[in-house]
């Protein structure tokens, strides 16, 4: 009340105080700023955007997961095979994403499966090197006793070599998971919705950002906490040594 | 080529033990039993049986296997890491669980305690054990050992050797042991194949043999300078004829003493108690009467025991003053002297009996 004296700007006697009150939240809102208020009566907005967000971290994870892994798995027999994996999928990472959506749209055209297309490539090479590298590190002695036990390769890869390669596997996960929370706040730019999609719209609204941005983040951490949640309970061994 | 030309037969029960230098083929060799490395020439048969007509898995199954880095599952418990083999045989839950405890108890550790414990959880010696008790899951009349106890100090090696020498006594596996240290091979081996480079033998025979005429120069060197020294690690003080002792109580007369003297190889009375068990070495004042006095010169001491290992024995008598010592029974009872000359003239001649590291369980 007293700032809009001050603007000189005569304040108008109304009876209510609640329009005052919406008086005042138009203010903020008009100054693109930081209004709980606005929040408190918006929220609503984000909860779809939200779950589209979801969507496309868990759905281009799990897809980059399985190919990554098959792909880890192949090479991990046929060694040869590591280093133009590796090449191919550290090439699609260093794309922009702006430029793979634009890439893609003759072909897949804008939405959801472009974005998802795109995302899934970004997390390919982070999980395959993790793989690789978790494989590569199983104790030699641990691997010559197994075959010398008469465990087959596959009882080896499954019964051994995994499960000790599990914490290296489950960081790339959570990397790769993380990375695409962010990432995928871009994907509004190939219609593919999200949080993005709604930062994108008023993004100079101070409020708009902070929640958008905010759920963002929360999604990120709330993932890496589960996926290190399960970590803990399929490696007990990890707390149990030492 | 790793090895080339080797032929060897182990008898069934037995521990065959290969020794050599580094890069003499010895692990290669032991490698081959159970496929881990293909042999390109010639065969290998277990019970008559080529190995190569078997699937690798199938065949290293019925194979005891353990390797100096232990190796074991460090994502598994104690129980599963045992139980690993039984498992991939199809064995049912209670079975398994059944000989993980056996097992444990026999490797000297607490079942209980172990069983569900990680291998981060355990001292290197605990490991070796459980690296011991797994080869031996499923009762494998054949196993592989690559320098079981290759990666503990030296006291705790000591121990685990004389458990698994014990062990053997009960268990009677055929065991090809590789080691790089021949007197664990002497210890260990009923036979023991010495190993030049390129896998070629060198010698292949029981160790006292070994140690009493190395085939060639290269084993000699390889067996060391003091092979006589350790001949002396094989055989037991029950093993060589004992000096003959004088003994005598007090009260006892001095005539007789006298005669016992005469008839002794020492010229030295023992002083004993109605047990026969020593007191002392008598001085002459003692017989100087004619009832044999208490009169010491010196205790009794060392004492040597007939199942003491002649080298510790030989030890004890050159940490104390007299060149002899009395040597007692399980009771405790005077059964002779052991002297240095009585060591030295064993050393002198071939023992007669090739007695063979098995026999040498500390017990």
């Amino acid at each position: 009340m007293s700032g809009a004296s001050a603007l000189g700007i005569p304040v108008i006697a109304q009876d209510a105080p609640e329009d005052f009150f919406g008086d005042r939240a138009d203010t903020c809102v008009r100054d693109d700023g930081f209004c709980p208020d606005w929040i408190a009566d918006n929220y609503e907005r984000y909860i779809d955007p939200f779950w589209e967000h979801v969507f496309l971290t868990v759905v281009p994870v799990t897809i980059g997961f399985a190919i990554a892994f098959s792909l880890a798995l192949l090479a991990h027999r046929r060694r040869w095979l590591i280093g133009p994996v590796a090449g191919v999928t550290g090439a699609l990472y260093t794309i922009p994403s702006v430029a793979f959506f634009f890439l893609l749209q003759p072909i897949t055209g804008l939405g959801k499966t472009t974005a998802i297309i795109a995302l899934t490539c970004y997390t390919l090479l982070i999980i395959f090197r993790n793989v690789i590298t978790g494989l590569a590190a199983v104790p030699a002695e641990a691997k010559d006793a197994g075959r010398g036990m008469g465990l087959t390769e596959r009882q080896m890869l499954w019964k051994v070599e995994l499960p000790l390669a599990l914490p290296e596997i489950l960081a790339g996960l959570r990397i790769a998971t993380t990375t695409t929370v962010g990432l995928a706040a871009l994907a509004f730019l190939a219609n593919g919705g999200g949080l993005g999609a709604e930062l994108d719209a008023q993004r100079f609204f101070k409020s708009n950002v902070v929640v958008a941005g905010g759920l963002s983040i929360l999604l990120a951490a709330v993932l890496d906490l589960i996926i290190l949640a399960f970590q803990r309970l399929v490696t007990p061994w990890q707390r149990a040594a030492t | 080529m790793a090895v080339e030309d080797l032929s060897l037969k182990v008898p069934a029960g037995e521990i065959c033990v290969l020794v050599g230098p580094s890069g003499c083929g010895k692990t290669t060799a032991m490698r081959m039993v159970n496929r881990m490395i293909d042999i390109t020439e010639g065969d290998i048969l277990i019970d008559g049986e080529s190995v190569t007509a078997r699937s690798p898995a199938e065949l290293r199954r019925e194979i005891g296997y353990a390797i100096q880095q232990i190796g074991l599952f460090p994502h598994l418990s104690i129980a599963d890491n045992i139980g690993t083999v039984p498992k991939l045989l199809g064995w049912d839950k209670e079975r398994i669980s059944a000989r993980v405890d056996e097992l444990l108890e026999l490797v000297s550790l607490d079942p209980a305690d172990t069983r569900d414990r990680h291998p981060g959880q355990l001292s290197g010696g605990q490991r070796q054990r459980i690296g011991v008790a797994r080869a031996l899951a499923v009762d494998p009349p054949l196993m592989l050992m690559d320098e079981p106890f290759g990666a503990i100090d030296p006291i705790n090696r000591e121990r685990l050797q004389n458990e698994f020498l014990r062990l053997q006594q009960e268990i009677r596996k055929t065991n090809v042991f590789v080691t790089h240290d021949i007197d664990e091979a002497i210890k260990m081996g009923d036979k023991i194949a010495v190993l030049q480079k390129g896998g070629k033998m060198a010698q292949f025979a029981a160790p006292a043999e070994l140690l009493m005429y190395p085939a060639s120069k290269f084993v000699e060197d390889f067996v060391g300078a003091d092979r006589a020294l350790k001949r002396l690690a094989l055989q037991r003080v029950r093993d060589i004829d004992l000096w003959k002792a004088a003994t005598v109580r007090v009260g006892e007369p001095v005539s007789e003493a006298r005669a016992k003297l005469a008839d002794a190889d020492l010229d030295m009375a023992l002083l004993v108690d109605d047990q026969q068990r020593p007191l002392g070495w008598l001085s002459d004042r003692a017989l100087a009467g004619e009832r044999v006095e208490d009169n010491r010169r010196s205790p009794a001491d060392p004492i040597v025991e007939m199942d003491d290992i002649l080298r510790d024995a030989l030890s004890d008598l050159l940490s104390s003053d007299t060149r002899y010592g009395a040597v007692v029974d399980g009771a405790g009872r005077v059964a002779g002297v052991l002297s240095l000359e009585v060591i030295g003239g064993f050393l002198h001649e071939p023992s007669t009996e090739a007695r063979s590291g098995a026999d040498l369980v500390e017990s």
